[in-house]
């Protein structure tokens, strides 16, 4: 091979170095959208809530950032933080899960794909959960079950609503038959809040499919979603496969299921917090006022054998 | 001409099998056209036979198992019900506008009890497979299974589900008409009924589309019937990235009847006749119908709301993960 053989085939190479826009937010001053491709100083888009400034579309935020941008300051309360998987099936495919496991803890710091808590919003005490792509795209496995049932027990047992913020590729199919079951655990739980009068809003944002949208992502008293969220049972790519037909563009949008009537309302990111502050409070009976008081204080009472827990920790 | 029998339909793994069948078909063939006594050679060979079927269907592997689930003869939920029930008034409709041919239901009467009994309803052939979508409901299915376990609820009438579909429809129409709602609500729903539930997967277990009408008291699944949290075709295609690779998925993601005693999901395995329930529907009928009327009976002792709580907590236990403290 010539000098400028060399020279030739690395220019070839250079545009599928560059063919992978892997957006990275933590580092980079500037982000680019992946909607309009405008360049935006990450500090004014993360101030935006990672909604880009010139086009609208809204970015994936990961659950820390989602927790930051809806709960009032010091009022969340994480809970289950140490609820953690196993490998039940010892399954492998072309990796093991658990090193699948281990090695997506230790990039994203979080124990599995969702992190649940209390907390207020715009002073409203509320039990939230909210799920992580990030971790294995979201999925379902035994812990997600877990966390969110437990979430909701404690929500009926103190009569707080819940908020479930839903962005998942479905059931977590290294776990097996235990992800679909947790399925018809979550639900059992959410029949018991609803049978005690109380309010469950999901929040649908990109993407909710599969067992998630079959299970609670569809069971809220209401239902909201981000702007344009992909929200589907089965996946684009499936029905394509099998049907050979070519879907409309606006298929699956969460502008698509509130015009088919199973999604109210689509909230930008922006107005998500005084959005669903303002629900709950519509959702409270006059004599709501002492509870909400006694709720606050309960809340108070969690957040203190919280720091003994931590201090004792540390 | 002595009526043609229905040739058999043979899964690969049988066909040591066939062979030694054809051969005794031969010499009985063979015997009853000259005077020779062969019945002492057709005997030994018969038992070989069986035996030779009880090694093969004892040691099946979850691809061969998935095979005998999907057999095309395999009985199906009307099968079991036309077979067991002592009356049988099949219902239509969801109320919202469509009657879904791949999920049928009504009323029948069982050991003099009246009760619900629904199930996804494969075809018997190509035409029939066509008109009931291969066992995959729509929305509209789930609703009328809605509508009518609601209806068991009202008059005190135990529900039976027959599970037997390689998954929910997946197209445009279902997406449309919210096949994720109509499951959900179904998983919520069935926890607040205050009858005994009892479901069975009396074939392929295809992961929500089941599930849908699988949320009751007690599972049970005959010993070769499959159940899936995802097809292993889409499991190899997703997670192997080679479609190719469905029997390692198959294997992997644990599906039958014994690896899901062992996770806690399933309450009892039903025996099937050697060789399969399609090698010997009434025998496998007999075997559904007693387990269903025993547990119908311990059911039925219970208080509803005892009932509610029972199958909360069976749900609730349903998940391995660690703790650390």
């Amino acid at each position: 091979m010539s000098l400028l053989d060399w020279f030739a085939n690395r220019r070839k190479a250079e545009p599928t170095n560059q063919a992978q826009p892997e957006r990275d937010i933590s580092d980079g001053l500037w982000t680019k959208c992946d909607a309009c491709g405008v360049m935006t100083y990450t500090k004014d888009l993360r101030a935006n809530q990672m909604v880009c400034l010139e086009c609208g579309h809204h970015m994936r935020v990961f659950s820390e950032e989602r927790i930051e941008q809806l709960m009032d300051a010091d009022t969340w309360i994480p809970l289950n933080e140490q609820v953690s998987p196993i490998d039940p099936l010892e399954f492998r495919d072309r990796k093991a899960y658990s090193d699948r496991i281990r090695d997506t803890q230790a990039k994203t710091g979080l124990t599995d794909s969702i992190q649940t808590g209390i907390g207020q919003i715009d002073g409203e005490p509320a039990a939230v959960a909210v799920m992580d792509f990030r971790f294995m795209g979201g999925s379902m496995g035994s812990v997600v079950g877990e966390k969110l049932t437990r979430l909701i027990e404690k929500a009926t047992a103190e009569r707080l609503p819940v908020l479930v913020f839903c962005a998942s590729g479905g059931a977590r199919m290294q776990e097996g038959m235990l992800s679909l079951m947790q399925m018809a655990k979550i639900s059992g739980a959410l029949e018991r809040h609803r049978d005690a009068k109380l309010l469950y809003i999901p929040v649908l944002t990109h993407p909710t499919t599969g067992g998630v949208t079959a299970s609670f992502a569809m069971l809220g008293d209401l239902i909201v979603a981000e702007p344009k969220a992909m929200i589907a049972f089965a996946g684009r790519r499936v029905i394509e496969q099998t049907l050979r037909e070519k879907l409309p563009d606006d298929f699956q949008t969460a502008e698509y299921l509130v015009q088919h009537g199973f999604v109210d309302l689509i909230v930008p990111r922006t107005q998500m917090k005084a959005t669903l502050a303002q629900l709950i409070r519509l959702h409270q009976l006059p004599s709501a006022k002492v509870s909400a008081s006694t709720g606050a204080a309960s809340l108070n009472g969690a957040g203190a054998t919280r720091d003994t827990a931590s201090s004792s920790a540390s | 001409m002595a009526p043609t029998k229905r040739k058999p339909v043979l899964l690969d793994f049988e066909k040591p099998l066939s062979e030694l069948e054809t051969r005794i078909d031969q010499i009985r063939e063979l015997a009853e056209n000259s005077d020779v006594d062969v019945s002492g050679q057709i005997e030994q060979l018969e038992s070989r036979a069986s035996q030779l079927r009880q090694e093969i269907f004892s040691g099946l592997s979850p691809a061969q198992r998935i095979q005998v689930a999907r057999h095309p003869r395999r009985p199906s939920t009307l099968d079991y019900i036309q077979t067991m029930s002592d009356e049988w008034i099949e219902l239509h409709g969801d109320r919202g506008g469509s009657d879904d041919l791949a999920l049928v239901g009504g009323i029948a009467r069982m050991g003099g009890r009246s009760m619900v009994m629904l199930g996804h309803q494969k075809g018997r052939d190509t035409k029939d497979n066509v008109a009931r979508n291969f066992g995959m409901a729509s929305p509209g299915g789930y609703r009328k299974a809605m509508r009518l376990m609601e209806h068991a609820n009202r008059f005190g009438m135990p529900i039976v589900t027959f599970i037997d579909t390689p998954g929910a429809y997946a197209g445009v129409k279902a997406e449309e008409q919210g096949q994720g709602e109509a499951i959900a609500y179904n998983l919520r729903e069935m926890f607040s009924l205050e009858v005994p539930i009892l479901c069975t997967v009396i074939g392929e277990g295809g992961s929500g589309g089941a599930l849908g009408i699988g949320v009751g008291d007690r599972l049970m699944m005959f010993e070769h019937s499959v159940y899936t949290v995802a097809s292993p075709e889409a499991c190899a295609a997703i997670l192997w990235k080679d479609a190719g690779k469905a029997g390692k998925a198959a294997e992997a993601l644990k599906i039958t009847a014994t690896d899901l005693t062992q996770l806690g999901i399933l309450d009892q395995t039903l025996p099937e006749p050697l060789g399969g329930a399609h090698r010997a529907p009434l025998q496998a009928a007999e075997t559904l119908k007693q387990a269903l009327l025993d547990n119908i009976e311990t059911l039925s002792q219970l208080a509803p709301a005892e009932l509610r709580e029972h199958r909360y907590q069976k749900f609730r236990k349903i998940g391995k993960f660690v703790e650390a403290s």
